[in-house]
């Protein structure tokens, strides 16, 4: 009776320790990044562009400027897709074909990102050499997927009520499941996109040797971009301090529009629309 | 009557044309991939898999110090991580108040949200040192099992384990703590009325009751780590090194392309790396159908 106790005892210890375990790197790495990155923070880090390598000074604005471009290409290009394919999947997927593509989507949202750079490599720089275009294609190979299941899933969550009521009332189909369905899914289907757009932002490995980087401001999708998650990536492992210290300032940026945009997202679901990962 | 028909066709086709085109290119990368990949894999054949050498002024390749890489890491981090995992969602359900809980788990889940990059930032400047300065002098005394035998300059297996250690717990824990919390309360209640412990009910009704959906938690977990990029490549210290020692520098698949493949200007050099990538692809492709296939069985 007694030995019993005492396991359950050390069971309750050691798993609020591991609690502690999980949670204090995740305390140190917020602390951290908001303490070297306010530092690095001022007017001209958002505007200028870096300066030559290991001259102190200048701004990351170039790095600004390609994210924005490259995630507003990619979700330009993946909501419309993913949706469409997520729609397709969650009303008419039914059969063989339609389970192939469901397992090669599941399969593909684990994708490696790195595996996403080769690929964009391989089928675009190789012919048309670095761009934003580059970089666009190698992450919305990352994001479709994600958006395709999340839409999928948002639009099988709606009840088949709604669905009967609206063909009752003689409405084809097409019309039910773009202003009815679409309609009580979209809540869902947003959070969905705004996640996958949270996680596009913070992708580096997909733009390595796609988007490749550059110290100017963005003049041309056509020309390779920076982009946040790339400059921290090659200022980390740069010999220079000044360079250390604006990694970290771009880091306290990227992880502020990283957590606004998971924070506004679990403020919309209030466990009420909970979409499973 | 007619036009209504046009309407659900056009939107249908419309649909399965997007559909297809997606297919389409799903297939298309795959091909391109294979196709660039071919002339390593031409060359070395067999061997390719085989040897323990990676020397590009020699133009020897081969993918077997990376599997290993990736691979050592990846499953030390699951076991370590799975064991984190059961007993934080166990606290989690059972033990914390639900209030609490709540933001734990939320806590948790912005885990998950960190950028990789920024992960693999504060590795470099307070992981590796703490590696240095703090856990090799502590584990010296150990040096005699192979795991820790060996210098460190902090860059190393321990550094990228720990790294995915942190990554892939939150997966984990969402998934393990939604299986626990769908286990019915009835069969928790009838051990606890026999009066048995927390502990005694964990082992014998929560976790066998959600082995299935928990197996799929650590699929999609492993398939993580499998691929995991940035963070690793950060800290891993980026030496092709086959060895059980847990403090030398290594190297892992999607690390050595992310390191090298801008420099890789030989031909023969650059379809080595693809062809990783390649390998890394199928890897994480098999793990992911073998994860969702488990799933829909759960979920039946």
């Amino acid at each position: 009776m007694r030995k019993r106790a005492i396991i359950d005892k050390i069971f309750t210890i050691t798993s609020i320790i591991a609690i502690a375990i999980i949670l204090l790197p995740l305390a140190h790495i917020v602390i951290m990044v908001i303490r070297n990155g306010a530092e690095a923070i001022s007017i001209k880090f958002f505007i200028e562009t870096p300066k030559p390598a290991g001259v102190p000074g200048g701004g990351i604005a170039n790095a600004i400027e390609g994210s924005i471009v490259l995630v507003t290409l990619t979700m330009g290009l993946s909501f419309p897709i993913g949706l469409a394919v997520g729609i397709y999947l969650a009303e008419y997927g039914r059969g063989k074909y339609a389970e192939i593509l469901r397992t090669l989507v599941n399969a593909l949202s684990g994708l490696p990102s790195i595996v996403a750079g080769l690929m964009a490599y391989t089928l675009i720089v190789l012919h048309f050499g670095f761009s934003a275009i580059a970089g666009t294609f190698a992450l919305s190979i990352l994001a479709i997927p994600y958006i395709i299941r999340t839409s999928e899933e948002a639009i099988r969550g709606v009840p088949n009520d709604i669905r009967e009521a609206g063909l009752a009332l003689g409405i084809p189909r097409w019309k039910v499941t773009l202003h009815i369905v679409l309609g009580a899914a979209k809540g869902r289907i947003l959070m969905g996109a705004l996640l996958a757009m949270a996680r596009v932002f913070g992708e580096a490995a997909p733009l390595l040797f796609t988007a490749f980087g550059n110290p100017h401001h963005v003049t041309s999708i056509f020309d390779p971009v920076d982009a946040l998650p790339l400059l921290i990536f090659r200022y980390a492992l740069s010999p220079y301090p000044d360079w250390h210290l604006k990694a970290w300032g771009a880091a306290l940026l990227l992880m502020i529009i990283v957590l606004t945009i998971n924070l506004a997202v679990r403020a919309l679901v209030k466990g009420k629309y909970a979409i499973k990962f | 009557m007619l036009r209504k028909i046009r309407g659900d066709d056009l939107f249908r086709y419309y649909l399965l044309s997007v559909s297809v085109l997606v297919l389409f290119v799903i297939i298309l990368v795959f091909l391109e991939l294979f196709s660039n990949s071919l002339l390593a894999l031409r060359i070395f054949g067999i061997k390719f898999f085989i040897r323990n050498i990676w020397d590009p002024i020699k133009r020897e390749f081969s993918a077997l110090p990376f599997i290993f890489g990736t691979f050592y890491t990846a499953s030390l981090a699951l076991i370590v991580s799975y064991m984190i995992s059961v007993l934080v969602a166990y606290a989690l359900t059972e033990i914390v108040p639900r209030w609490i809980a709540e933001y734990i788990s939320a806590l948790v889940d912005l885990i998950a949200a960190i950028p990789s990059v920024v992960i693999g930032l504060w590795g470099i400047f307070y992981l590796i040192p703490l590696i240095r300065d703090v856990i090799y002098p502590a584990l010296k005394p150990l040096s005699f099992i192979p795991l820790f035998s060996g210098a460190t300059y902090g860059f190393s297996y321990l550094a990228a384990t720990l790294v995915l250690i942190f990554m892939i717990t939150p997966i984990q824990v969402s998934i393990f703590r939604e299986a626990f919390l769908s286990v019915p309360r009835d069969l928790k209640d009838a051990l606890y009325a026999l009066g048995a412990t927390r502990y005694e009910v964990a082992r014998h009704v929560v976790i066998p009751y959600s082995r299935r959906a928990m197996m799929a938690g650590v699929i999609l977990a492993y398939g993580r780590a499998l691929g995991e990029t940035l963070a690793v490549t950060m800290v891993i210290g980026n030496k092709p090194n086959i060895t059980l020692s847990l403090l030398s520098p290594g190297y892992t698949l999607a690390s050595v392309i992310a390191n090298e493949f801008l420099e890789a200007t030989d031909p023969l050099y650059s379809s080595s790396l693809i062809a990783l990538g390649l390998v890394l692809m199928i890897i994480s492709l098999i793990v992911n159908i073998v994860g969702y296939i488990i799933i829909r069985r759960a979920q039946r």
